[in-house]
């Protein structure tokens, strides 16, 4: 029986971390190929359009509906990701960062993760939202 | 037969009407799977309420409908839980509940790969009457369903299984492998063995700039073989059931997914057709409702 409860303290602790706030160590475990990769929708505000769209369904759950965060799930209009490549940001889509609560979207089609790139994008060239 | 038939029809008949007015928003990449595994796990603080249904008319054997609600939450990002509870209704016979059974999916590597493993531990217990087909392992066959619900409720089967989940992604397309293996924990059965392979893909690569409910990116299309095989000491596909069959879901804008896919019986111990259906919705952030801050 302590074993039992023990191992759910263990669990639960895990658990826990899961939900510590992303602190962008995750930039380190970028490969410098990853970095440079392009994004074949850069500058396509119909692409940063459809990247809306994208985001509202399955980002905005956690990051907003404006990407300004929600509680401690970090916002995407950061200084952070303005400094970010696209490379960057496509590379945290795919991989996510499990153990500080990102999840992986590397289910989604990569030409979606990239319209999302240029949605993020767009938002921190302009602080603006594109609009279709 | 007739009468058979028109059961299966109206149980079908009263899901669609059931889902119909339903509409919400999906994480679009949860492949159209039924029995299949895949890496992508619950979003964390997510819940979703899933009811899946089978109805199947074999031969020989009294048509049925067994209705399953699933609840899945993401405790983290490599951690999701589920919960299960089944009931089944067989026609000219009776309606009962089957058991339960609770999960645990791990994703232990912090990026993805060409495959991606995740870990599965789950604890079963439900009477012999489960008509659920989450999974076929041993020489279950089509026929032990000729007995009756009251007698099949009788017997009582706790068990641990245990999943090794292998999927990957290329190109817009999923591919996932699942070995299962089971162990029946109140009796002296041995290990018992079982497998799915499913594959899908979207029906649009890209997504549309315009919101839309029947865009192409919204349906996604796939097909499933899965089967028993057979236990430790006689281990093989010899008197066990094979099914295969498209699948397809539809992920409507708002948070319901409908899935749908009739699985095909590939052999004389298989049910001729088991008929899918399931409406899933996701409650986005689910854990927020018990934070303060939000």
């Amino acid at each position: 029986m302590k074993n039992a409860v023990l191992l759910l303290g263990v669990v639960f602790a895990l658990s826990l971390l899961g939900y510590a706030k992303s602190d962008g160590s995750w930039l380190k475990r970028v490969s410098e190929s990853d970095r440079q990769r392009t994004n074949p929708f850069a500058g396509d505000r119909e692409a940063a359009a459809a990247g809306r769209n994208l985001f509202l369904n399955n980002c905005a759950k956690c990051h907003g509906e404006n990407a300004t965060g929600k509680g401690s799930r970090p916002s995407l209009r950061s200084e952070r990701l303005q400094r970010a490549t696209d490379g960057e940001i496509a590379w945290i889509l795919k991989n996510g960062n499990p153990y500080k609560g990102m999840p992986s979207w590397g289910g989604l089609p990569e030409l979606e993760r990239w319209q999302i790139v240029a949605y993020i994008r767009s938002l921190n060239a302009t602080s603006a939202e594109p609009h279709p | 037969m007739s009468h058979s038939i028109f059961f299966v029809r109206r149980s079908l008949f009263a899901l669609i009407l059931l889902a119909t007015p339903l509409s919400s928003l999906l994480a679009q990449q949860e492949p159209p799977y039924f029995v299949t595994y895949s890496s992508v796990m619950e979003e964390p603080g997510n819940l979703e309420i899933e009811n899946q249904n089978i109805a199947a008319a074999p031969k020989n054997t009294n048509a049925f409908f067994a209705p399953t609600v699933e609840f899945e939450y993401g405790a983290t990002a490599w951690w999701t839980a589920e919960a299960y509870l089944q009931g089944q209704a067989t026609a000219n016979d009776s309606a009962v509940f089957t058991g339960f059974r609770f999960e645990n999916r791990f994703r232990p590597l912090p990026r993805e790969y060409w495959v991606n493993p995740v870990l599965y531990v789950e604890y079963e217990n439900h009477n012999e009457a489960d008509k659920s087909f989450l999974e076929i392992t041993d020489h279950d066959v089509i026929t032990d369903q000729q007995v009756s619900n009251a007698e099949l409720r009788k017997e009582i089967e706790r068990s641990i299984e245990g999943k090794l989940i292998l999927s990957s992604n290329a190109k817009g397309w999923n591919f996932s492998e699942n070995i299962i293996a089971e162990k029946p924990v109140n009796g002296p059965d041995p290990w018992e063995f079982g497998y799915a392979l499913a594959a899908a893909h979207p029906l649009a690569l890209k997504g549309s700039s315009q919101r839309c409910t029947f865009c192409r990116q919204n349906f996604a299309a796939g097909g499933e073989l899965f089967g028993g095989l057979g236990t430790r000491q006689s281990f093989g596909l010899r008197g066990t059931e094979q099914y295969f069959g498209p699948t397809v879901a539809f992920n409507m804008p708002g948070g319901v997914t409908v899935k749908f896919s009739p699985e095909f019986g590939l052999n004389d111990n298989s049910a001729g057709v088991l008929w899918r259906f399931g409406v899933s919705y996701e409650i986005e952030q689910f854990r927020d409702w018990f934070r303060r801050t939000k």
